[in-house]
C-alpha cells in the first residue's frame, strides 16, 4: 500500500497554484480573460489576474474560498451540460453571453447551494480588476501591463517626472514577451 | 508592575490626541499618550493602491487591523451584521501614530465664521439637532494659526474673497496648479467665480526641518516618503516625546476609563502589546480617539454614578455623528488633462458656502486627488458595463482626460444618526464593539444637488465633453471626516462638553477630536481638529497652573 501511494505521488506533478488546482485555474483564466480581454494590449490572464486571485485566497480572501470553489465547479458543470465543452472550449461570444447571464443572476443549472450567481459573478468582476489594475506584488498586473496601458511610468521615479517624447508610451508586444 | 502614576492620560495619537499631548508636555505635566496602531513609514507600503487608506480592497494599511477589530453595521433588513476596517460600512479612519494625518490628503481649511453660529443664521432645522457653536471663530483665530505655524500650512487666500479673516499669512507660500487646475482656474473665471489655491498641511518650501513637497501622484491614501506632509507624527509628537515629560505607548488598546464613586476619573484599563490588561492611573483624562472610538470608550465606562457610561446620564454621547456628504461631478475631455503632478487636488472656489440664503452651509468645491487605476475602474457614467471591452477601452481612453469636482456638504446634525455599544458582539480583547446607524437628513442631499450642478457647470465651462453628476444618497457611515458624537455646548441638557472639551459631568475627562464639533463645516475638518487640540490643550494648561486641578 505504502509503496503504491508513494508511486502515485511521485507521477502527479506539484502544482504551482495555492488554492486552486489546474482544472480551475484554466477556467478562471477564461473569466479573467472575459473581464479584461485582450486588445492591442494584453488581458487579464496574460497580465497573471488567476495568480493574484489564487494568491488572496490563502490570505486576504480566504474568507471566499468556498465561494469560489462552489462556483467555478458549478460554471463548469452547467456549461458542460448546455453546450457539451467546456466553458474555455466555447467561442469568446458564448462566454460573455454566459457572464452576462450570470451578473444578472439568471444563470441556468442548480449547482449554486450556498451562494447566488450574481454574487460570485461581482466577485469575479471586482477581484479581476484588483489583481490588473493593482500593483504588482500582489501576483497580478504583470510587468506593470495596465500602468503602461494608462501611460502611466514604471517604475516611478520618485518626484516630477516630466516627459515631452511621450514615444516611449507606444506598446511594443516584443518587449513584454520576456517579461521585461 | 505598576505603571507610574501620571498627570495625563491621552488616548489616541491623530490629529487632536497629538497636540494636546505635546501641548500638556511642553506645558510641564506628566504625560501618557497611548494609541492602539504603532508607527508606519513609507518604505513599509510603498505605493500598493490595495492596501493604501484610500481604496482598500486587501487591507487599510494604516491600520486598525482585521484580525482585532470589528464593528456591527445595519443588514438592511432590520438587523445587524459584523463588518471589518476595509468594508465601506465600519467606517474607518486609521490606527497608527498620526492616525489619519499620516495618509490624508492633507487640506487645511479653517472653518467659516458662520459654520460656528449655523443655528442664528438659518434658524432651527427641523428633524434636526443643528444649534450654535459655545465658542466663535474670533476666539479661535490664534489657535488656528498656531496649527498652521506649528504644523505647516502652504497657501494663498489672495484670490478668496470669501477667506475666513486672518491675522498673519500662511507661513508657506501656495503650491502651483497642475494642468487640470489651470483648465479650471481660467474657466471658473469666465464663469464669475474665485478660483484660488487649496491650502494644504504640506510643505511647499522646506520648513521646520522637514523637505519640501515632491509632487508624487500616491500622496493621499498614503505615507510621505520625504516627510513633507504634515501629521501630527512627523511635528507635534516628537516634540512632546523629546520634552522628556511624555511616553508615546504603542500597540495598546484602553477599554475603560475608571470613574470612583465620587465621580472623578482616576485613570483607565488598556491591553498592552502582548494583550495584557493593565492600569494607568492620572490626575486627568483626554480622549482623543475619533468620534466613534471616543464615543465607544465613553458608553464602556460605566460607573456608579454613571451607569450609561462616562459623562453620559443626559444620553447625549454618541449621538449625532456627522461626515461630509461628498457631492460633484465628473467630467471628460477629448485633449489629456493629466500631467502627474500630485497630489492633484490644488484648485478649490469657496463661492457657493453661506452665500445663497435658501441653502443651508454648503461646502467648499475641489478638483479631486489624483484616481489611482484600480480606483478608476469604477468611475463610469451610470448605466455603463463594468467589465468586458468597453470597459478596458474607457479606462484606456480617458484615464488622463478625466477631472473629478467634489465638495464636502456641511451635514446637518441629526440625533438618532449615531454610535452606540451593540450589546453582545465583542472585539478580540472583550471589549463591546460599536455600531453606527442612522441616515442622513433630507437638507443635505438637496445642498447636494445644488453643489453638484455648480460643479458640471464648472466642468462644462471647462471644455468636457461629456459630464456626469455624483450626488449622495441618505445611506452613510461617517469615516474619515466623522464628527460630532460628543458635542460641545454651554447647555450640560443638549450637549456633552463645555466650551473647552471639558465633560459637563466629569471634569477631569476631556474630548479633543473631531467628536467635539457642533457641526462638521463645508470643509475637510482636519485643520479644525488640530486647532481644537490646541484649544483643549491651552485650557488644561490653564486650569493647571491655577491648580484647579491638583
Amino acid at each position: 500500500m505504502v509503496l503504491i501511494s508513494f508511486n502515485s505521488a511521485c507521477k502527479n506533478k506539484i502544482s504551482k497554484w495555492r488554492y486552486l488546482n489546474e482544472e480551475e485555474i484554466s477556467l478562471l483564466d477564461a473569466i479573467v480573460e472575459q473581464i479584461i480581454p485582450t486588445d492591442d494590449f494584453p488581458g487579464g490572464k496574460w497580465a497573471n489576474v488567476s495568480n493574484f486571485i489564487d494568491k488572496q485566497l490563502i490570505s486576504y480572501y480566504s474568507k471566499h474560498q468556498l465561494i469560489y470553489r462552489e462556483g467555478l465547479a458549478a460554471i463548469e458543470k452547467t456549461v458542460i451540460q448546455i453546450k457539451g465543452k467546456k466553458f474555455e472550449e466555447i467561442p469568446f461570444a458564448e462566454q460573455t453571453a454566459i457572464l452576462e447571464k450570470m451578473e444578472k443572476g439568471e444563470f441556468p443549472g442548480d449547482y449554486w447551494k450556498y451562494h447566488s450567481p450574481s454574487d460570485f459573478f461581482d466577485l469575479l468582476r471586482q477581484h479581476s480588476l484588483q489583481g490588473f489594475y493593482g500593483s504588482p506584488v500582489h501576483g497580478g498586473n504583470r510587468a506593470y501591463i495596465s500602468y503602461h496601458m494608462l501611460g502611466l511610468d514604471y517604475p516611478k521615479v520618485i518626484g516630477q517626472n516630466r516627459y515631452n517624447d511621450l514615444s516611449w508610451r507606444k506598446y511594443n508586444p516584443k518587449s513584454f514577451e520576456n517579461g521585461k | 508592575m505598576a505603571n507610574k502614576h501620571v498627570n495625563a492620560v491621552v488616548i489616541g495619537a491623530g490629529a487632536g490626541g497629538g497636540v494636546v499631548a505635546k501641548e500638556l508636555a511642553t506645558g510641564g505635566l506628566t504625560v501618557v499618550l497611548f494609541e492602539r496602531g504603532r508607527w508606519h513609514t513609507f518604505d513599509e507600503h510603498g505605493d500598493d493602491e490595495l492596501t493604501s487608506q484610500r481604496t482598500f480592497p486587501l487591507k487599510c494599511g494604516y491600520g486598525p487591523d482585521n484580525e482585532r477589530n470589528w464593528r456591527m453595521a445595519p443588514d438592511g433588513k432590520g438587523g445587524w451584521i459584523k463588518v471589518f476596517p476595509n468594508d465601506w460600512s465600519y467606517g474607518n479612519n486609521a490606527a497608527c501614530v498620526g492616525s489619519g494625518t499620516v495618509t490624508y490628503g492633507a487640506m487645511a481649511w479653517r472653518y467659516q465664521p458662520e459654520d460656528f453660529h449655523l443655528k442664528t443664521k438659518y434658524g432651527a432645522v427641523p428633524g434636526s439637532t443643528l444649534d450654535d457653536w459655545p465658542l466663535s471663530y474670533d476666539e479661535l483665530e490664534s489657535y488656528y494659526e498656531k496649527a498652521e505655524y506649528e504644523i505647516g500650512v502652504s497657501g494663498d487666500p489672495t484670490n478668496d474673497p470669501f477667506v475666513p479673516p486672518r491675522k498673519n499669512p500662511y507661513p508657506m507660500p501656495a503650491f502651483s496648479l497642475n494642468r487640470e487646475g489651470i483648465i479650471l482656474e481660467k474657466a471658473a473665471k469666465r464663469l464669475g467665480l474665485h478660483p484660488f489655491p487649496i491650502p494644504m498641511l504640506r510643505n511647499s518650501v522646506p520648513y521646520n526641518g522637514r523637505a519640501a513637497c515632491i509632487r508624487m501622484r500616491t500622496c493621499v491614501g498614503f505615507a510621505c516618503p520625504v516627510g513633507a506632509k504634515a501629521g501630527t507624527q512627523n511635528t507635534v509628537i516628537p516634540v512632546a516625546l523629546k520634552t522628556g515629560n511624555c511616553e508615546l505607548r504603542i500597540n495598546c488598546m484602553v477599554s475603560e476609563i475608571l470613574v470612583d464613586d465620587r465621580g472623578k476619573a482616576k485613570g483607565i484599563k488598556y491591553f498592552d502589546a502582548d494583550n495584557k490588561l493593565q492600569e494607568q492611573t492620572s490626575d486627568l483624562i483626554v480622549v482623543s480617539a475619533s468620534a466613534s472610538e471616543t464615543a465607544r470608550l465613553l458608553l464602556n465606562s460605566k460607573s456608579k454614578l454613571f451607569p450609561n457610561g462616562a459623562g453620559n446620564n443626559n444620553g447625549w454621547v454618541g449621538k449625532n455623528i456627522q461626515d461630509h456628504a461628498y457631492t460633484g461631478a465628473h467630467g471628460l475631455f477629448e485633449d489629456e488633462v493629466y500631467d502627474d503632478v500630485g497630489p492633484g487636488a490644488c484648485i478649490a472656489i469657496n463661492d457657493f458656502n453661506h452665500r445663497y440664503p435658501d441653502i443651508i452651509g454648503g461646502g467648499v468645491l475641489c478638483n479631486e486627488f489624483i484616481r489611482m487605476p484600480y480606483q478608476f475602474t469604477s468611475v463610469r457614467p451610470m448605466g455603463s458595463r463594468m467589465w468586458g471591452k468597453d470597459h478596458k477601452d474607457f479606462q484606456k481612453h480617458n484615464y488622463k482626460r478625466h477631472i473629478v469636482i467634489m465638495g464636502p456638504v456641511q451635514e446637518m446634525p441629526v440625533f438618532d444618526k449615531m454610535v452606540e455599544v451593540d450589546p453582545s458582539v465583542k472585539d478580540f480583547w472583550g471589549i463591546p464593539v460599536a455600531r453606527i446607524s442612522g441616515l442622513r437628513h433630507d437638507n443635505d442631499i438637496k445642498v447636494a444637488h445644488f453643489l453638484a450642478d455648480k460643479a458640471e457647470a464648472w466642468l462644462k465651462e471647462a471644455g468636457a465633453i461629456n459630464t456626469w453628476q455624483a450626488v449622495p444618497g441618505k445611506q452613510s457611515t461617517p469615516s474619515q471626516h466623522q464628527s460630532g458624537t460628543c458635542r460641545m455646548g454651554n447647555d450640560p441638557k443638549t450637549s456633552v462638553t463645555n466650551k473647552y472639551g471639558q465633560l459637563h459631568e466629569i471634569d477631569n475627562i476631556f474630548i479633543a477630536d473631531g467628536s467635539l464639533h457642533v457641526n462638521n463645516g463645508g470643509y475637510n475638518p482636519a485643520l479644525t481638529i488640530l486647532t481644537l487640540g490646541y484649544w483643549v490643550g491651552g485650557h488644561i494648561i490653564e486650569q493647571w497652573k491655577g491648580t484647579k486641578m491638583k
